[in-house]
Parts: structure tokens; C-alpha cells; sequence
């Protein structure tokens, strides 16, 4: 069994019309759906929505000393707005439920695996 | 895979025997190995054993079996040096153990190459990488061969290769036959690649090889998946367009399908496509490759351009474009509505679709032809000029180049 990153992508400005009531609770079912299905079949982990990159802080070493910058590391319109962290046999398993989320939510998803145990 | 192939090399009779097992040989160690470097590695040592032995001892009957064998024993001492070595063994050997039993088994060596068709072919490897990897695993080409295909370097075709399969290994995408539901999917992946390989060299004299290749890939998969009717479509389509491969180039120049003089075509290829059409209609399981064999069948049917059943075409199209509506399909018939129809409504069709097609050098030949019979020369000579500055291949450059200047001379009247 292998991890996987299932990371949403959201682009700045993209983010449409404000959702109406009625959308946001169709959307929170299917999100629901999702996640209950993911826990039934053991592939759920882990997951997250995230702030804005503007809530960010990039902390680094230079010569010895911790500099602090305001913002993210990189500065695009496109940002990770939220993550699951799931298990699947192999890439056609994620890939299939990188599906699921994306008819869910509507972004696109980068599915990334996890180094094994082994290093691997 | 063992069948042999068209040639357009001189190779010994041990080389060909090497380039004709390599798929399947790779295919089955990267079942026993999990891994498909170290299946690749272990392949190659044993071609390096047996291009010392055979010419000395002969071919022996069964070669892939020969190669397997070596591959396995020189890959158990390999890994048995390295720092994971006893995890891998023991995990080679008791993959070996349960095999030794169905070596022999026919429908076990079938899978294990239509596993590595489907891997190296995955949807989440690029496209480029999908046709590198099965040129040189199943292919059996040389990675400098492979690069010479792509007119890149050895070092970057190596570099590309490494990078394909890291991708599978570290996402570890399944080496395994699609489920039935994923099954058309994947399938026209492989096919796309496939034809992508016979299109390349179609397209440039100096990659002819790969027009050989990819004729034998799809025979091979054919063979492996008798009961898949697309295979056998591009198949035939594939034989239907090398039947005119000869007829289509006078001395590094294109000849249109109408202008080629028609003794030139190869009947036997023709034949053969034909019977797989014909099959392909039996089974009335109808796909995209099946319909553009079909019309290419229709094509090849009459002995002059003037006696094309074009009506036939246009209904092959008009189902071709209910089951793939792409803009390629649209342009191609278009075209052929010009035979039924008329320059003009093909034009209007032709115009439709411009603006999805406006990078590719055809749908401007096209409507340069349609302008130029229409007699608007001054529009014919700007889409054919822009048809020239868009063409790859060397051939059709110099056609359409040959196109612009035609009108040119037509002009004064």
C-alpha cells in the first residue's frame, strides 16, 4: 500500500461567483460523500483546507541567521488550497479517486506519490 | 512476440532475433523483478552473453526462453552484491519458483507483454515518453536508435528514458492488463502511440524504420488481443497507407492521393487490409480506427482517382464524426465533400473548424485547394504559403512551395 498527495489547485480570481446557500450545502454532500467513502474503504489519511497564500511566511537560514518573508514561497496566481493524504494499491487507484475529488470540488488535482518506507 | 518484421535494416540473424524477443523478455522478467531497469539491465547482459555464443553455438530453439534463463540467473548474482540484495533475491527467487511451472505457458507470456504495452503506454506518462519507452522495451530498438527517431541525442533520449521510468516506478503505476471497464480507454492510448510512431515515419524518409516498427507493434497486439477490433483497424490502416508509400513520393517529392500513379500501390498490402476490414465489419463493433481503414479501403478500391466511391466516403466520415467529433475528422471531410458537394461547401465546412485546426499545415493546403478552385488565386496563394511555413516534413514543404508558384504562374491570365 502506497501514499498518495492529492493537492487542489486553485487559481486567483478564478474562484467564480460567491456560492449560494444552496450550493455551498449540495457541495459540502458531495464532499461528505466522498470523505465517508474514502473512511469506508481505508484510503482516507488525512486532509486540510489552507488560507490563502497571503497568510503565508517563508522561513529561511541565511548565514546562520532565521530571516522571516511575508507571502509564499512563490509567488503565482495558482496555489494549493487545500490536500488529502490517502492510501491506494498503486497510481490507478489514486488516480480514481483524484477523479471522485475532482467532480467533488471542481480544481484540478496534482497527484503526487509518497516516498515509501524503503526510501523508494 | 516473435514474429518477424519488415526490415528496413541490415541486421545479422542474431540481432533480428534479439529486436524480435526483447519485449517479451523484458515483459517477463519485470513481472518476476518488479522492476522494469533491473529486467532491462539483466536483458541486456544476456544479449551481450549471447552475441558470444550463438554465432559460435547457433540460435537456440528457443530463444527468448534462452534469454529469460540468463537474464534471471545474471540478475540473482547482481542484485545478491547490492545493499538490498537479500530482500530482492529472496523475492526473485520465490517469484522464479512459482513460475518455472508455466514458462512454458503460452497465455502467461501473452499477458506479460500486453501488461508492458499498457505500462509503458499509461495515460500519466507523456505522450513522447509513452512511444520512447515502448520502442525500446518492446521494440527491442537501441536507446541510440530510439534517439535517432526523435532526432535527439543519445545522452537525451537516455535521460528521457530514465525519467519514464522513474515516473512509473516511484507513482508505481500497475503493471497489469486494464479492468474491462478502463479497458477502451487505456486501449486507444496504445493505439495512439502506435500510430504516432507509424506517422513519424511517414513523415520523414530518415525515420522510415519506425514505419516497420510500428506495423509489427500492431500486428503483435493484434495477435495478443484477437478479440479487439480496433487493433486489427489500425492495423489495416496502417497496411492501407504503406501500400501507397511508394506511389506517394517521386525522388523526395509528395504526390498527392490523386495525381499517384496506382500500379505503383501494393496489392498484397491492400489485400490484406481489405480482409481486416472485412472482418472488422462482421463484427459490427464499429471504433475510430476501423472507420478510417474502412474509408482508406474505399480509397484503394478503384484503379483511378475519377471512379472513388466518394458518397461511400462521406458516409464513412459521417459515422466516423457521430463516434469522434475531433476537428480532424471534421477537415477530412470536408474534403471529401468537395468530390459530392462541391469546393464551396466544403470552404464553408473547411472554415468551421479553421480556427481549432490553425497551426496545422493541412487545413490550409485544404482550403488553398478549395480557394484556388473557387478562383479566389490570391487567397489560394496566401493559405498555401502559410500551409508551407507550417509543414514539417521536407516532402510536403516542397509541394506546397510548389503549389504557391503554380498559382504564381497562373496569375498573368
Amino acid at each position: 500500500m502506497s501514499q498518495y498527495l492529492l493537492s487542489m489547485h486553485t487559481v486567483e480570481g478564478e474562484a467564480g461567483e460567491p456560492m449560494t446557500p444552496e450550493m455551498m450545502q449540495a457541495f459540502m454532500e458531495r464532499i461528505n460523500t466522498l470523505e465517508a467513502d474514502m473512511r469506508q474503504s481505508g484510503a482516507f489519511v488525512f486532509t486540510g483546507g489552507l488560507h490563502g497564500p497571503d497568510a503565508a511566511t517563508v522561513v529561511r537560514s541565511v548565514d546562520g541567521e532565521t530571516i522571516l518573508t511575508d507571502g509564499p514561497f512563490v509567488e503565482s496566481k495558482e496555489h494549493i488550497g487545500g490536500f488529502y493524504v490517502i492510501n491506494a494499491d498503486d497510481l490507478d487507484a489514486a488516480l480514481a479517486w483524484a477523479g471522485r475529488v475532482v467532480d467533488a470540488v471542481g480544481h484540478p488535482i496534482e497527484v503526487r506519490p509518497f516516498h515509501d518506507s524503503r526510501g523508494e | 512476440m516473435t514474429r518477424a518484421r519488415e526490415d528496413h535494416r541490415e541486421y545479422t540473424d542474431v540481432e533480428r532475433v534479439f529486436r524480435a524477443i526483447h519485449g517479451q523478455a523484458v515483459a517477463t522478467l519485470v513481472r518476476a523483478f518488479g522492476d522494469i531497469t533491473l529486467a532491462e539491465d539483466a536483458v541486456q547482459d544476456a544479449f551481450v552473453i549471447a552475441s558470444e555464443k550463438w554465432p559460435e553455438d547457433g540460435i537456440p530453439p528457443n530463444p527468448a526462453g534462452w534469454i529469460v534463463t540468463t537474464s534471471r540467473n545474471r540478475a540473482i548474482d547482481g542484485v545478491r552484491r547490492t545493499t538490498r540484495g537479500h530482500e530482492l533475491h529472496d523475492q526473485i527467487r520465490a517469484s522464479v519458483e512459482v513460475q518455472s511451472d508455466t514458462d512454458s505457458d503460452d497465455d502467461l507470456v501473452k499477458d506479460d507483454q500486453l501488461r508492458l504495452i499498457f505500462t509503458c503506454c499509461h495515460p500519466a506518462l507523456q505522450r513522447e515518453h509513452q512511444v520512447a519507452l515502448t520502442l525500446r522495451l518492446l521494440g527491442g530498438l537501441t536507446v541510440d536508435e530510439v534517439a535517432r527517431s526523435f532526432l535527439v541525442t543519445e545522452a537525451a533520449m537516455a535521460k528521457r528514458l530514465v525519467r519514464a521510468k522513474y515516473k512509473i516506478r516511484a507513482a508505481r503505476i500497475p503493471y497489469r492488463i486494464p479492468r474491462d471497464a478502463e479497458l477502451p480507454e487505456r486501449l486507444q492510448s496504445v493505439l495512439t502511440a502506435i500510430y504516432l510512431i507509424y506517422n513519424t515515419g511517414l513523415d520523414d524518409p530518415e525515420r522510415a524504420v519506425l514505419r516497420g516498427e510500428a506495423i509489427w507493434l500492431g500486428r503483435s497486439l493484434a495477435e495478443l488481443m484477437p478479440d479487439e477490433p480496433e487493433v486489427s483497424g489500425l492495423v489495416a490502416l496502417m497496411l492501407f497507407s504503406e501500400s501507397r508509400v511508394d506511389a506517394r513520393d517521386d525522388g523526395g517529392k509528395s504526390v498527392l492521393l490523386r495525381d499517384q500513379d496506382r500500379t505503383k500501390w501494393d496489392l498484397s498490402l491492400i489485400n490484406e487490409g481489405h480482409a481486416i476490414v472485412r472482418a472488422c465489419i462482421r463484427r459490427d463493433r464499429p471504433g475510430p480506427f476501423q472507420l478510417q481503414a474502412a474509408i482508406q479501403a474505399v480509397h484503394c478500391d478503384s484503379d483511378i482517382y475519377e471512379a472513388t466511391d466518394w458518397p461511400q466516403i462521406v458516409a464513412l466520415y459521417d459515422h466516423l464524426l457521430s463516434i469522434a467529433p475531433t476537428p480532424v475528422v471534421i477537415m477530412n471531410r470536408a474534403i471529401a465533400i468537395a468530390e459530392t458537394e462541391g469546393a464551396d461547401a466544403a470552404l464553408h465546412q473547411l472554415d468551421s473548424t479553421a480556427s481549432d485546426l490553425d497551426g496545422y499545415h493541412l487545413l490550409h493546403a485544404a482550403r488553398a485547394t478549395m480557394l484556388g478552385r473557387l478562383g479566389r488565386q490570391e487567397e489560394a496563394r496566401i493559405a498555401f504559403e502559410r500551409a508551407r511555413d507550417l509543414a514539417v516534413s521536407p516532402g510536403d514543404r516542397e509541394f506546397l512551395s510548389r503549389q504557391v508558384e503554380g498559382l504564381d504562374n497562373d496569375a498573368p491570365r
